[in-house]
């Protein structure tokens, strides 16, 4: 992470400490994770502080983690056009936090919330029109969760008899298969058992063919 | 006379529909022919992208990003090999990255003759669409010679380019980019002065500039509102810091404003292509890390080494290291973005895809609100959307 964004980091975590739980650098971006209360807060300094202007909202995602509590991120990234800045703003929430929705701060968080809401269930409240977005109307679930099934649970099909589309269960001809290609022996010691007994080190004995 | 109550219609604009650039259904609120609300209904495309790509390894996961935007493939897997070079901290060779910046290019006029033409076909003029797609088929030539595929490449990966240019295409893509201004001179003649053009076109659909940044406006959309904005110059990758060339703005941010940005872009990628093929170096077009990339076919005829590399590429894959990265490309389109999260194994762990036209569908209700149902169409082509990005 270079020494600008570095010194942003720093000034947002002095700025609104009460609101900011920590701000990190990953990958050479900015990440500040922030308390979900404080959501709009955050985004409004954010937008409106002259050192930061980051006043595009890109991209609002969720992202779920099933063993961690609370259960899933949502991400919002933002640009400054005139700081030439990216940064990334993280809440952690569980299933039924609901988290303030950012559309008064950027109207464009409007169908990204929405978005998120239909793939993960992330409740935003306060949001003026929050349906589901990209599923199919009527759909149940939501499919981005590391729970739900790629293959989803039901199909469609043209029913001639009842003239209309009707909806089955997934029925799957063969098994749904993954494989696990985490192989054993990347996970093993760079030192197989007994190299510890050559002493000398050369270094033409330590080259691996994998 | 006495007061009669008129009730507004509500009117069903697609699914299918020519103007509506695939699959939209967008209902209209209308006052007579004035259009009071526009609810755009997205989702009808949906394929579940982003869950795909989580069950797939990261090469198995570049073919999907031809097939969002589908007029400009290779932009989006640009995106995709940006973002995985990013966490494995990869090194493209020189070649590579010229080769990437060239294709890149061939796309953006790719997209925009598409979009041009077709959008021209919306408000009425047919000609340049016939006239496009002939310019169009030549550059999917270029396409087909370096990836084998006309649309689906497939070519851009991590670490580089699949396969060296093969012969003699340079010298046939100098010649496109002598003859190709003759098509952008002739479509101009058509449409930029033209007056029928222009009244369905200037101010219609107007985006001011505090408005594009609110509603996440990037691309040409962005640059027609007056904001010099091009993440090729701002945030350049690969060699685009290299190459010489303006980025054109607008003034008025209408319809009209995008098509004139969309049209020089095009001049300004003639130059970039121009540049790239003087300068580019002789070398490996792909990082010859053989954890990441696959061997040589000739390799694997002698080298064991070379053969088990090949095996654990096409069946494991490798693996990334932890982190996350939202990488953004300057796609024709705008900002084409990858939220990559991997959590160190061979398959990414959450992709979410950031597609430009995406923000675009959602303005659509301030665009055409007051406006006539006429305009509505030039609006949805102003905008340049595909459907197979903003549904994914």
């Amino acid at each position: 992470m270079d020494q600008a964004l570095q010194d942003l980091g720093d000034y947002i975590a002095a700025a609104i400490p009460n609101d900011v739980i920590r701000t990190e650098g990953v990958c050479g971006e900015l990440i500040v994770v922030a308390r979900p209360a404080a959501i709009t807060d955050v985004l409004t300094f954010l937008r409106n502080d002259s050192n930061c202007q980051f006043k595009t909202l890109v991209d609002v995602c969720g992202t779920d983690y099933p063993q961690r509590e609370p259960r899933f991120d949502v991400v919002y990234n933002l640009l400054s056009l005139t700081q030439n800045q990216r940064i990334r703003v993280k809440v952690m929430v569980d299933e039924d936090i609901a988290v303030p929705t950012a559309t008064s701060v950027h109207s464009s968080a409007g169908w990204f919330e929405r978005e998120t809401w239909d793939l993960y269930g992330i409740m935003f409240s306060g949001h003026p029109d929050l349906r589901r977005i990209l599923t199919d109307y009527g759909f149940e679930g939501h499919p981005l969760r590391k729970d739900f099934p790629l293959t989803g649970r039901v199909e469609v099909r043209y029913d001639e008899g009842e003239k209309r589309v009707v909806y089955d269960p997934v029925q799957l001809t063969q098994d749904f298969r993954t494989f696990d290609f985490l192989s054993p022996w990347e996970g093993m010691d760079k030192v197989l058992p007994g190299d510890e007994k050559a002493e000398d080190g050369d270094d033409a004995t330590d080259e691996t063919a994998s | 006379m006495s007061e009669v109550a008129i009730k507004n219609l509500t009117m069903n604009f697609g699914p299918q529909h020519p103007a509506a650039h695939g699959v939209l259904r967008l209902v209209l609120e209308m006052d007579g022919e004035i259009v009071e609300r526009a609810d755009p209904h997205i989702g009808l495309l949906h394929r579940g992208t982003e869950k795909l790509i989580e069950y797939k390894t990261y090469m198995q996961a570049i073919p999907y990003f031809d097939r969002l935007d589908y007029v400009s493939p290779m932009c989006q897997e640009h995106a995709f090999a940006l973002a995985t070079e990013k966490l494995l901290g990869l090194e493209v060779p020189e070649r590579g990255q010229y080769i990437r910046v060239l294709f890149s290019e061939i796309t953006r006029i790719l997209n925009h003759i598409m979009n041009l033409t077709t959008y021209a076909l919306d408000v009425g003029a047919m000609t340049p669409l016939l006239w496009g797609f002939e310019e169009r088929e030549r550059l999917m030539e270029f396409y087909e010679r370096v990836s084998g595929a006309r649309l689906h490449a497939a070519y851009f990966r991590p670490g580089g380019v699949h396969q060296d240019l093969p012969a003699d295409i340079v010298d046939d893509i100098y010649e496109f980019c002598d003859t190709y201004p003759k098509f952008i001179d002739d479509m101009e003649e058509l449409l930029t002065g033209n007056r029928i053009f222009r009244q369905r076109t200037v101010d219609i659909g107007v985006i001011t500039a505090d408005e594009a940044q609110d509603w996440g406006m990037s691309g040409p959309v962005l640059r027609a509102s007056g904001l010099a904005w091009d993440l090729r110059k701002s945030q350049p990758y690969d060699v685009y810091d290299r190459v010489d060339f303006d980025v054109p703005v607008g003034k008025t941010g209408d319809c009209y404003a995008r098509y004139l940005v969309r049209v020089a872009e095009m001049r300004e990628s003639l130059r970039i292509m121009r540049q790239c093929l003087d300068d580019m170096p002789e070398g490996p077009v792909i990082s010859d890390d053989h954890k990441i990339t696959p061997p040589r076919r000739g390799e694997m005829k002698h080298s064991m080494e070379a053969l088990i590399h090949h095996f654990k590429l096409y069946t494991e894959g490798y693996h990334v290291p932890a982190g996350e990265t939202y990488t953004a490309v300057e796609a024709p389109k705008g900002e084409f973005g990858v939220y990559l999260v991997s959590d160190g194994t061979n398959k990414p762990y959450r992709c979410k895809i950031r597609a430009p036209g995406f923000a675009f569908m959602q303005a659509m209700d301030f665009l055409t609100r007051g406006h006539m149902l006429a305009d509505v169409p030039a609006v949805i082509g102003s905008l340049d959307v595909v459907f197979g990005e903003v549904d994914r």
